[in-house]
């Protein structure tokens, strides 16, 4: 494996990418923040929906991705923009993403007096951090530093026919590595129970994942069914899924779980958004299949770099961790050119084997990990979207 | 001569590469011997094409797995999709 370049963060965590973000704590402050961060090289600013009119498990899911977010290790130094009435404390927020060791400040539009006051505060405050995150540079990190997320949207035949695969055996390399990888979209596990509950390294574990995939199926059946071409279709696959020739969930799960390898066991099951622990080997998110959410999800459960596969191609990316997108589909790879990153075609074009694919994969994941910008950095993809549980006040 | 693919010994579907006029032979690669099947009708690129005679209510395989199950008789050469397969986890 070729060697790996990263930031160490003061909790023992490794980042591949040394952001100053700068986050709202309500929508509200959305635009604000993107004024601030606007044309301001190594800055990113984030959108987001929630911060406040959410109660209960809602809430909590949402302030645990805000939180999750600011103390993900691709960041550096965090500025937390608030309105001053919303439910989330910018305060509180700051002060529990400041105890990871990193510098964090927080202002408050409504002290300051408005928006032009804030932009104008902000500007200043992030003008210091770039100049401090400016002295950190890369040192050489072992490959358990990776926390690869393993995700699919768009798919296609060709998904679960190469990509997927040659995913899978860099998600196992990472994980042999002493790394760790997630696998989530709990949507697009049903119908392999056995083969998932049989990885796991604990009965508990292996419950906990079976029980969560029964919620997702009670779930999708509890409303009426969309037509597609004069035939109704589940709700848990998606009209582009039944265009490109993918009949059932069944079918839709097996190609989709080969991105999370053969080999690593299954060391646990965590909640969407919510850290994964320490050890290595395969994790799973509980989350929804809906990309934006899911990728999210993904970054704020600690994934440092994404593997991203899309037969029918998508322009995807985070604000936080890099989003590399790989298509086994070569239509897409040509009509898409300036979304895919990753094109492993040769599979099923020329007879190009999914194993020096994977090790051609292997080393673009690292050239990424160490510095190059992905496809969606390039364009400055920044949105992000939290799943909900409830509905709004 | 159009493109197939078949991911196990098992399987009783492969799955087309090319877009498959009616008549048209797909040979399928995957296993020892190439598999060839002649389109009943036209099968889009992607799409599954039935290897052999599956009658209704027997499972489809692919992957080696139940990926559904035959809602009629599916004669070989067909095309495998939403109008002639159920799913067992979404249905029962």
């Amino acid at each position: 494996m070729k060697k790996l370049y990263g930031y160490r963060r003061p909790d023992g965590s490794v980042g591949f990418r040394n952001w100053v973000l700068v986050m709202p704590a309500v929508a509200c402050v959305n635009h604000t923040a993107e004024l601030i961060a606007r044309d301001s090289p190594g800055v990113v600013s984030l959108h987001h929906e929630v911060g406040c009119a959410q109660i209960g498990a809602d809430y909590r899911q949402s302030l645990m991705t805000l939180l999750n977010t600011g103390l993900h290790p691709n960041v550096g130094a965090v500025l937390l923009v608030g309105l001053g009435c919303e439910r989330v404390d910018p305060h509180t927020l700051a002060g529990e993403i400041a105890s990871s060791g990193k510098r964090v400040e927080c202002i408050v539009m409504q002290e300051l007096g408005g928006t032009a006051p804030t932009v104008a505060a902000g500007k200043k405050i992030i003008a210091e951090m770039v100049e401090q995150l400016a002295t950190a540079s890369r040192e050489e990190v072992p490959p358990s530093s990776v926390v690869l997320g393993v995700e699919c949207g768009g798919s296609d035949f060709s998904s679960s026919l190469s990509s997927n695969p040659v995913v899978g055996y860099v998600a196992d390399a990472i994980c042999a590595a002493g790394g760790r990888a997630v696998l989530s979209e709990t949507t697009e596990v049903i119908g392999t129970e056995k083969i998932l509950t049989a990885r796991c390294a604990s009965p508990e574990i292996a419950s906990k994942l079976v029980e969560r995939i029964r919620r997702m199926v009670e779930y999708s059946r509890s409303e009426d069914r969309d037509e597609i071409d004069g035939v109704a279709v589940p709700n848990n696959i998606s009209p582009g899924n039944v265009r490109g020739g993918l009949t059932t969930i069944e079918e839709k799960s097996l190609g989709a779980i080969s991105k999370g390898g053969y080999t690593s066991p299954i060391v646990g099951v965590v909640e969407y958004a919510e850290r994964v622990g320490r050890d290595s080997g395969l994790w799973f998110m509980d989350s929804p299949g809906y990309d934006p959410e899911c990728t999210t999800g993904l970054m704020a459960c600690g994934c440092n770099l994404v593997l991203f596969t899309t037969g029918l191609g998508t322009p995807l990316g985070n604000p936080v961790t890099p989003i590399i997108k790989v298509t086994g589909n070569r239509l897409t790879a040509e009509r898409m050119r300036g979304d895919i990153d990753i094109d492993v075609s040769a599979v099923l074009e020329d007879g190009a084997s999914l194993e020096s694919e994977a090790a051609a994969m292997l080393d673009a994941l690292i050239d990424v990990a160490n510095g190059k910008q992905t496809r969606s950095e390039e364009l400055g993809y920044h949105d992000i979207g939290i799943t909900r549980i409830g509905p709004r006040l | 001569m159009k493109r197939g693919i078949i991911m196990n010994k098992a399987d009783n579907v492969a799955t087309v590469l090319d877009d498959v006029p009616v008549r048209e032979t797909v040979a399928s690669r995957g296993l020892a011997v190439p598999v060839e099947t002649v389109a009943r009708e036209a099968i889009p690129r992607g799409h599954k094409i039935a290897l052999a005679d599956i009658p209704a209510g027997a499972d489809i395989l692919k992957y080696g797995f139940p990926i559904g199950y035959a809602l009629t008789d599916i004669p070989k050469g067909a095309h495998v999709h939403v109008h002639n397969v159920g799913s067992k986890r979404t249905e029962e």
